[in-house]
């Protein structure tokens, strides 16, 4: 376990020596001011389109950094060979990739903190409301879909030749299952056969990120999400991160790293 | 090496070139200005923008339901005009919105029971003065097409009635009412600000009266439904004042008007109430 955790801790380390982060959030904030500095028919205490605006550049800069952080690892480790060195080590390759999957993971969650403790900020600013256990919940279960996005663009840095080509494919695929994941089934419905079938075996097979982005719940003041239903996602993303580690494993195993 | 002379001529030609195109320039973007483009959003997105001014209007709407709406894959359950949103006559038929907006149905699988653990699926509106969280979007939306009606009245219905900011309803109003000056619709809201609002008797009429001067105009142009439930509205709220200034015989004429342009969807309710105030206006005299 400590090889696993100093490998993420140099992954950590990376974040925040390069300026993703400080540049997503300060644009971040910078966005969200501007629209909060506009005021709509003299009301001050319009707030909700303003977190609404911020919570979403939240998720857009969480998987760019997720995305842009995951992608380069393991082919940045093999193009300047730094690689052989690390596993001459008593490092083995699974060691490796689960290091490389908790330093992202970690180094996301660090980052989802300040974003939310701002948006929490600016509208406890706006209308005096700190719904902490809602934030909590949006915030947990935010890094559980990006502790799947994460494991599978890392399974994707070992498929796609390029870190770059990763990158695409994966932000496609997130944003196509965040935006279309949870209607595939009504779209089923409407297609002829085999089309419907393909439809779903579709809908049953991918992660649904969309269970995981609660921001709905949070702008529009819905009650708290059940506890259980936060368990249970928590172990569905635990699931799908396990499986593509595991995928990414057999396939880093037998990879020639010279290559 | 070649002579300074050379480069200063070329800096010369840059500056003519320069001097030439703002000329032209300015002149084109005077024109644009011209077009009907009064802002710089008019002119990079053309006719593009009202699809965006919908797209706002849809999102005021997904606030006044708490974020309970059909999405794009269950669009007939989707409100057909924003009648649901702000209306006078208003009294918001909850339990027929509720019936309307029940889009969800049984879950098919367990992996659609188990996602609306995290979305919304409790069909509630905006209360107690949080319908200002509309506002934003509905801004935007006419700010993108001055010329979409139903957001300056949705907006003024809530502003004027629910967050107490009249003056703020009739600015918006006039703005709209700058961009489509024979819109019976603006003009009726207008009307209900200055009496219901400032209780500015005089003038509501007027406004009313213009309402039914613009509306007359569109006579064969529009849908005679929806004509007629203007003729209603305006006409009973012409009624209405005047009975509450004492003018019990104009006030029958305007009933008797709505009946004789069949747009009273209950007549006997109306020829009851045309009886009544013809008495009082007898026993008056």
């Amino acid at each position: 376990m400590n090889k696993i955790l100093a490998i993420a801790g140099v992954v950590i380390k990376e974040l925040y020596r390069r300026k993703d982060f400080y540049v997503l959030f300060v644009l971040t904030a910078l966005i969200t001011l501007v629209m909060g500095s506009a005021t709509f028919f003299n009301d001050p205490k319009i707030v909700r389109y303003l977190v609404e605006v911020c919570l979403l550049l939240i998720w857009v800069s969480a998987i760019a950094i997720a995305i842009g952080t995951a992608a380069r690892q393991i082919p940045a480790e093999c193009e300047s060979r730094t690689i052989f060195p690390l596993l001459a080590k008593p490092v083995t390759r699974a060691h490796v990739i689960l290091g490389k999957f908790l330093g992202c993971w970690f180094a996301c969650g660090i980052a989802l903190v300040a974003f939310y403790a701002f948006a929490a900020i600016v509208r406890g600013s706006r209308e005096a409301y700190w719904p902490m256990l809602h934030y909590f919940q949006a915030s947990w279960l935010h890094w559980m879909g990006l502790a799947v996005m994460i494991a599978m663009v890392i399974l994707g840095s070992l498929i796609f030749s390029a870190p770059s080509a990763n990158a695409t494919i994966c932000e496609i695929i997130i944003v196509g299952i965040l935006l279309l994941g949870g209607h595939l089934d009504t779209v089923a419905l409407r297609q002829p056969p085999p089309l419907d079938l393909i439809t779903y075996t579709i809908y049953f097979f991918i992660p649904h990120l969309e269970w995981f982005d609660v921001r709905d719940i949070l702008v529009h003041d819905q009650p708290l999400i059940k506890w259980w239903a936060v368990l249970g996602a928590t172990a569905y993303a635990a699931a799908y991160t396990a499986t593509f580690l595991f995928l990414a494993w057999l396939i880093f195993r037998r990879k020639p790293l010279n290559a | 090496m070649r002579s300074p002379r050379v480069h200063y001529l070329i800096l010369l030609l840059l500056v003519v070139i320069n001097f030439t195109l703002a000329t032209v320039l300015d002149i084109a973007a005077q024109a644009w200005t011209r077009r009907g483009g009064t802002d710089l959003l008019a002119i990079l997105l053309g006719d593009a923008r009202r699809i965006f001014s919908a797209h706002f209007f849809i999102k005021a709407d997904v606030y006044f339901h708490a974020g309970y709406y059909p999405s794009i894959f269950d669009l007939t359950a989707r409100p057909k005009d924003s009648s649901h949103m702000a209306g006078d006559n208003h009294a918001h038929d909850e339990e027929k919105c509720g019936k309307a907006m029940q889009f969800l149905g049984r879950p098919t699988d367990w992996i659609e029971r188990f996602g609306r653990n995290f979305a919304v699926t409790e069909h509630k509106h905006l209360n107690s003065g949080k319908e200002r969280e509309i506002l934003p979007w509905l801004r935007i939306s006419a700010s993108l097409d001055p010329h979409r009606i139903e957001t300056y009245t949705v907006a003024a219905f809530w502003l004027r009635r629910t967050l107490g900011k009249p003056e703020q309803a009739e600015a918006f109003l006039r703005e709209g009412l700058r961009a489509n000056p024979d819109s019976y619709e603006l003009l009726h809201e207008l009307g209900c600000v200055y009496y219901e609002n400032y209780k500015d008797a005089a003038r509501a009429r007027n406004i009313w009266r213009l309402a039914l001067e613009k509306l007359e105009l569109q006579r064969g142009k529009k849908d005679e439904d929806e004509l007629a439930k203007y003729y209603h509205d305006i006409l009973l709220r012409l009624a209405r004042l005047e009975e509450d200034q004492g003018n019990y015989a104009l006030a029958a004429d305007y009933l008797e008007e709505i009946i004789e342009r069949n747009a009273a969807p209950n007549p006997d309710l109306l020829r009851t109430q045309i009886t009544e105030l013809r008495e009082k206006a007898s026993t008056r005299h």
